[in-house]
């Protein structure tokens, strides 16, 4: 038989992945361009915490960096705060905790909400009742108070608060993918693989699953846009991170007490790196919505 | 004839109901009819008649409400409705596999043609080799006359009549005894839908298929069935070989359908309709379902329901017309 089984190379892969983007630019104008500047946002910011000695020589708490309070200068790009520690160092460290944090709660999330989701979706009858029931009351809580209620129970922690940011989005998930399995068990598609006799298991990992995982792919996107909203207002109201891990929600919630004196710098930069970050991921899934979205794609 | 051949499936007085908030949808009723070995029968209806859902309880692939509340569903001697998980999986698509009517939606759109070709057969034989199942599925695609490049291409790439033509080398893999294809042609033009036919008629021979031919398609009917059945509200009106339903329909239904097809050397000026609509199957007329659409109701149609007689040799119908009555 003359079929090559698929084999993975590194070059092989990159020319895939480089024949995709071209492929898509060709076909998608303005989307293409958002999920790239979305791309090139989160590609920054990853740089950021992987080589954070790449972008500045100051350590986040060193409180002999320069000065107390100094604006931005050319030795100090974005100024020193009130304990003479570097803003610019605070940034790019900064962006290890809420990153991580961000992308951990997205992950856990997901990882809850997706089986459960498919589960109750094709069990259906009175397991999908009751947990459709907890999923909706979850949901009915406004986001950032519930992970208030979590983070204030849980105590402070990286581990912990990505546990209060995750609970907040297990419902998006969960209602997402129960309701694109509903739909796609229906699918002539399904009834034909029963017919000709495939289990219930593996209808639902083969058949149900991947046509139900690509949408979650974009929501994914755009919950980590928002996770990332949610942990800068839990650490800025001082639910989130023990002192001494750099934090942008908490340099902003400590550069509000010296705006009205001024300090201008201390609240500005970590406000708008919270900004450019969830924008970034924001565009992401935008751009990939429209990219990805396999009507389109059927020529 | 095929009476001399044996008997594979035999449907006895079959009842499927469907529970609804407004009532009991009375989707089949009664309905008993045999399939004999490498037969093909013809279920002919309209819309709502109950064909698809008589052919989906033949493989217990009801969803609920749905439900078979009574009658029996023989496959060479074994009752299908008392089959257990286990033995119902290894049935389906190794003894009598199913056809849909959307061939554009059959497949996984994330399954390449090979691949659904591999799961299909690792369904039912784990233990075969992965070159010896692609040799099957190459014999299978020669057989459907799909070239092997197709092989490593997505349901997207293929055209309708390919996809219709992957479907059936699916159902057929395993070969099975049965094939129910339930209105396989209705979304094909009908230059592909004379492709089908013949590789439906070809795939019979080389298969020895018996065929369960779903449709409201006559002239498909014609040219595939040995047998027909025409189904009108969830019973069976008349039951025959195609010649003698088509030659000597005995019951108005029957008539009036053949009368609906357009003949192009009668010079017709308008098309014949059949006045009325399918009846409420929740609450069916008394007596003759077709009463009153009738054209020769009497009075005895709407008191009391006739019941499917031989009438003719190998030809039966339930009619009043040829029941006595009085």
């Amino acid at each position: 038989m003359g079929v090559p089984a698929a084999r993975f190379s590194p070059a092989g892969g990159l020319a895939n992945a480089l024949g995709w983007f071209t492929r898509t630019r060709r076909k998608y104008g303005m989307e293409w361009w958002i999920m790239i500047a979305g791309m090139i946002v989160i590609l920054f910011v990853v740089t950021m915490t992987v080589f954070p000695g790449l972008f500045t020589r100051f350590d986040p708490n060193d409180q002999n960096a320069g000065g107390q309070m100094k604006p931005p200068s050319s030795e100090h790009l974005m100024g020193t705060d009130n304990l003479s520690r570097d803003v610019w160092a605070r940034v790019v460290y900064g962006a290890r905790t809420i990153l991580g944090v961000a992308i951990a709660a997205a992950l856990v999330s997901a990882l809850i909400g997706i089986p459960l989701g498919l589960l109750s979706g094709f069990a259906g009858g009175t397991f999908d009742r009751i947990l459709s029931l907890i999923m909706d009351s979850v949901y009915s809580f406004p986001g950032l108070i519930l992970a208030i209620a979590f983070a204030a129970m849980l105590g402070p922690g990286v581990i912990n608060i990505t546990l209060a940011v995750a609970v907040v989005y297990i419902p998006t998930y969960f209602r997402l993918v129960r309701g694109q399995t509903l739909s796609i068990k229906e699918e002539v598609y399904v009834e034909a693989a029963r017919a000709i006799g495939a289990r219930r298991p593996t209808i639902l990992s083969r058949y149900v699953f991947p046509n139900v995982i690509a949408t979650v792919v974009v929501i994914f996107s755009l919950n980590i846009a928002d996770a990332i909203m949610t942990e800068a207002a839990l650490s800025y109201i001082g639910l989130g991170l023990p002192a001494g891990i750099p934090d942008w929600g908490m340099d902003l919630s400590m550069g509000k007490k010296f705006l009205p004196s001024g300090m201008w710098w201390m609240i500005t930069f970590p406000g708008l790196m919270i900004m450019l970050l969830a924008l970034g991921f924001t565009m992401l899934g935008e751009g990939l919505a429209e990219v990805l979205n396999p009507r389109l794609l059927e020529k | 004839m095929q009476s001399t051949s044996e008997t594979i499936l035999r449907v006895n007085d079959l009842t499927i109901h469907y529970p609804i908030s407004i009532g009991i949808v009375r989707a089949v009723e009664g309905v008993s009819f045999t399939l004999a070995d490498g037969e093909a029968l013809g279920l002919v209806g309209e819309s709502g008649c109950g064909k698809s859902t008589l052919g989906l309880s033949l493989l217990k692939l009801l969803r609920p409400p749905g439900r078979v509340t009574g009658g029996s569903i023989l496959y060479r001697g074994t009752d299908i409705l008392g089959l257990d998980a286990r033995s119902l999986l290894a049935m389906r698509g190794r003894s009598i596999s199913m056809i849909f009517q959307n061939p554009l939606t059959s497949l996984n759109p994330l399954f390449t043609v090979e691949r659904h070709f591999l799961e299909t057969i690792h369904y039912h034989d784990p233990s075969l080799s992965r070159g010896k199942a692609l040799a099957a599925t190459g014999k299978m695609l020669a057989t459907l006359g799909i070239e092997e490049k197709r092989l490593r291409e997505y349901p997207h790439q293929l055209s309708g009549g390919m996809r219709q033509r992957i479907m059936i080398g699916l159902a057929l893999i395993m070969n099975p005894d049965i094939l129910i294809a339930d209105e396989p042609t209705t979304s094909l033009d009908v230059i592909v839908e004379a492709g089908f036919t013949e590789l439906l008629a070809n795939l019979r021979k080389v298969y020895k298929l018996s065929i369960i031919l779903i449709t409201h398609n006559l002239g498909l009917v014609a040219e595939i069935a040995d047998r027909i059945a025409v189904m009108y509200g969830g019973k069976i009106m008349e039951i025959g070989s195609a010649q003698d339903i088509f030659a000597r329909p005995m019951h108005p239904y029957t008539q009036g359908l053949i009368d609906c097809v357009p003949n192009i050397q009668l010079d017709q000026k308008e098309l014949v309709t059949m006045p009325g609509s399918p009846p409420d199957l929740v609450s069916p007329p008394v007596g003759c379902r077709f009463a009153p659409r009738c054209p020769k109701v009497m009075p005895v149609c709407t008191e009391r329901t006739p019941r499917l007689l031989e009438h003719a040799p190998e030809h039966s119908s339930a009619c009043w017309l040829y029941e006595r009555h009085g």
